[in-house]
């Protein structure tokens, strides 16, 4: 099933510096998906690539909302071509780390329960 | 000063910590609701493709005690039967209440559409069309939740450790993955419903959070975890062609409405070989038919891929369309026609039998320490029976919830030395990151590769061995050099770490308990020992003792006497 691999840009970093777009050689299948291609540079390159992801592959999570060259998807069902893809991550929301947006509610975080709290 | 204060915290936030949030919130308690993921959005439930069992008898009479005996049976003679009678007994009223919050359970007619699925001698599987009982259930717990008065959702908070002081809950520390703070919660009642550990064996149908936090935390705290040596093993997971955005248990649903047939590599018909028939029905057991299909392919008779065929060539397409309508297009999508070849399917982690230890309250042997869904074990012995699970979400979360809402009056148990426990905790998870950046995946795959090769669906005291002494070596040398540099924002390093950490101690207790269990039962089966030994017809019990060592003990059956009630007085 294997043909050779496929690269992909990433375009990493925090608000606090400027971004930079890495590239990762991942091996092809075909029919996989923008996510495998992630998930496999996070397990088998760099574990501090930072992704939002829960159900994996089953578009159930709704979390591992990325954008794949240039165009806004889902990672999980955004397939993956011999030729490759630009990932980054979402623009209209804060970024957090590498593709890691805020895409928490806002009454779901932290800080709106401390300050509710004292 | 902790940062959170609360009555119950409930770690995990798919259908059993949602619905025990709510249960808990209806008495007067004030909860905190923390997931690693998104509230409502992570863990297993979300993932359920379609059967939920519960005798509520609108298609076809039943009864609870019915259900009872279908799940006792497939438990092989291991369930806690007064868990199993709980779960059976209330599952209709927590379907009932599901439908009053409109979960959209399918109907015809009028009545409450249920199917047959393996196991159960009557129709009683209720679901949501098409496919979407995982997404509709997550969504309707979510609107309960966030309607419920008193409820903190908190979404990326991992929780790495709980507080316990003189055999008593004082409440947990974690990290806020959005910046990286250490935070501690002070309970008076911390409710475990975090999940199983599917994720530790290679092939699986587990989310990112599957991992065994809520086993290891557990221990950790000093309660007892029952039956551990039984994952259950879903039969027919998907294994060929590629297959994305689609969960891999999906040729389940298929098989209770179209029927389907299993072939190995020769097209032949081999359930039957077995002792057990399929032919067009879907009724042989998990346990048998996961077992079935191993044997097929190291005899040789195996699809291309390592698995057997399922199709559906004999079934029209006016009727796939009638039975799944939009989804026979993603499939098409993903270049699938089912009319006219078949796919291939072989068994896949899906499900843990075993976990916490809990009496009828759901309560552990640490005061205040309660568990829910799939966390707890017992109740479905050695084999779970198909849509069980979703029933265990709901029955056990709501009963943790709600007892756990008794201790809302008592004084907590938190200490001021509590407050920087949450900084040990974190410093404790880092280290100079000078080990490569591919190491910690590298440890997780060859975790999940021991489990699958030699604490899956085949086992012997030689493998077991070998797995436990790598495991052990494993926790106490691997993962500490591994540990990262630190970071503030979304340490998916740190993440991935404490995963590995509580991964590595439920593995070592399903090897472990694997290992001392002499006989074949069930998803327990060993090459060595092939016959079931009545002498094991009893329950492990596995704790950490104080020098972070293993420990297991046997404990006798819990029994419960529920004759079936006639049919005819079922409502």
């Amino acid at each position: 099933m294997s043909a050779g691999t496929v690269t992909i840009r990433v375009r990493r970093g925090t608000p606090e510096e400027p971004s930079r777009v890495e590239t990762f050689a991942v091996p092809y299948t075909e029919g996989m998906s923008v996510l495998d291609a992630v998930m496999w540079v996070h397990a088998h390159v760099d574990s501090t690539l930072a992704i939002r992801y829960a159900c994996i592959n089953a578009n159930a999570c709704k979390e591992c909302m990325v954008r794949v060259d240039g165009k806004t998807g889902y990672a999980c069902t955004s397939r993956l071509g011999p030729e490759g893809a630009l990932i980054e991550p979402l623009d209209n929301k804060a970024l957090i780390r590498d593709l890691v947006t805020d895409i928490v509610p806002p009454k779901e975080r932290l800080a709106a329960h401390l300050s509710a709290d004292g | 000063m902790p940062q959170l204060e609360t009555d119950v915290l409930v770690i995990g936030a798919g259908g059993a910590g949602m619905y025990a949030a709510v249960a808990a919130a209806r008495e007067g308690a004030r909860v905190v609701l923390v997931d690693k993921s998104l509230v409502g959005r992570g863990g297993a439930t979300i993932m359920a493709q379609m059967t939920v069992a519960a005798a509520v008898g609108e298609w076809e009479p039943d009864h609870w005690t019915h259900h009872l005996a279908d799940t006792i049976e497939a438990g092989r003679g291991l369930c806690n039967e007064r868990l199993a009678a709980i779960l059976c007994e209330e599952a209709p009223v927590r379907i009932r209440e599901m439908d009053s919050w409109r979960v959209g359970w399918a109907r015809e007619d009028g009545r409450m559409r249920a199917v047959m699925a393996p196991g159960h001698k009557i129709p009683r599987c209720v679901y949501v069309d098409f496919l979407n009982t995982g997404p509709a259930v997550a969504k309707t717990l979510r609107t309960q939740v966030a309607q419920g008065a008193g409820i903190a959702r908190v979404s990326g908070l991992s929780i790495a450790d709980l507080a316990v002081h003189d055999g008593r809950v004082a409440g947990a520390v974690g990290i806020n993955l959005e910046d990286g703070a250490p935070v501690g919660i002070a309970a008076r009642a911390v409710i475990l419903a975090a999940g199983g550990l599917t994720r530790l064996f290679r092939r699986n149908s587990a989310s990112a959070n599957m991992g065994g936090d809520a086993f290891a935390l557990a221990l950790n705290a000093g309660a007892e975890l029952i039956d551990m040596e039984f994952p259950q093993f879903f039969p027919i997971g998907h294994l060929a062609p590629r297959l994305v955005g689609m969960d891999p248990i999906m040729w389940d649903p298929f098989r209770y409405k179209l029927g389907g047939r299993l072939l190995n590599g020769n097209m032949e018909e081999f359930i039957e070989n077995y002792g057990e028939q399929d032919s067009g029905v879907y009724t042989a057991p998990r346990d048998i038919t996961s077992y079935a299909i191993v044997k097929e392919c190291e005899a040789g008779r195996g699809s291309p891929n390592g698995g057997v065929y399922l199709s559906f060539e004999h079934i029209p397409e006016p009727e796939l369309r009638l039975a799944f309508g939009p989804v026979i297009d993603r499939l098409a999508k993903n270049g699938i026609d089912l009319t006219r070849r078949p796919i291939e399917v072989a068994p896949i982690a899906h499900y843990h039998m075993g976990g916490i230890r809990v009496d009828e309250r759901m309560e552990t042997r640490i005061a205040g320490l309660y568990a829910a869904g799939e966390a707890v074990g017992g109740a479905n012995g050695a084999n779970r029976l198909s849509g069980n699970a979703i029933p265990e979400a709901f029955v056990f979360g709501e009963r943790a919830g709600r007892f756990a809402a008794e201790r809302r009056s008592e004084a907590g148990a938190w200490r001021s030395d509590d407050d920087g426990r949450a900084e040990r905790v974190v410093d404790g998870a880092h280290g100079s990151g000078r080990n490569n950046r591919a190491g910690l995946g590298a440890l997780l795959r060859e975790l999940q590769a021991l489990m699958w090769d030699d604490v899956g669906l085949l086992r012997t005291e030689e493998g077991l061995s070998r797995a436990l002494d790598r495991i052990r070596r494993m926790r106490d040398d691997d993962l500490p050099a591994l540990a990262p540099a630190r970071k503030t924002r979304f340490d998916h390093a740190l993440l991935d770490w404490l995963d590995l950490r509580a991964s590595l101690l439920a593995a070592e207790s399903v090897a472990l308990a694997a290992l001392n269990r002499r006989e074949s039962r069930g998803a327990h089966q060993r090459e060595d020992f092939v016959e079931t030994d009545p002498a094991y017809a009893r329950n492990q019990v596995v704790t950490l003792s104080t020098d972070g060592a293993l420990e297991c003990d046997w404990a006798g059956i819990v029994e419960a006497s529920h004759a079936r009630a006639p049919l005819e007085a079922a409502e």
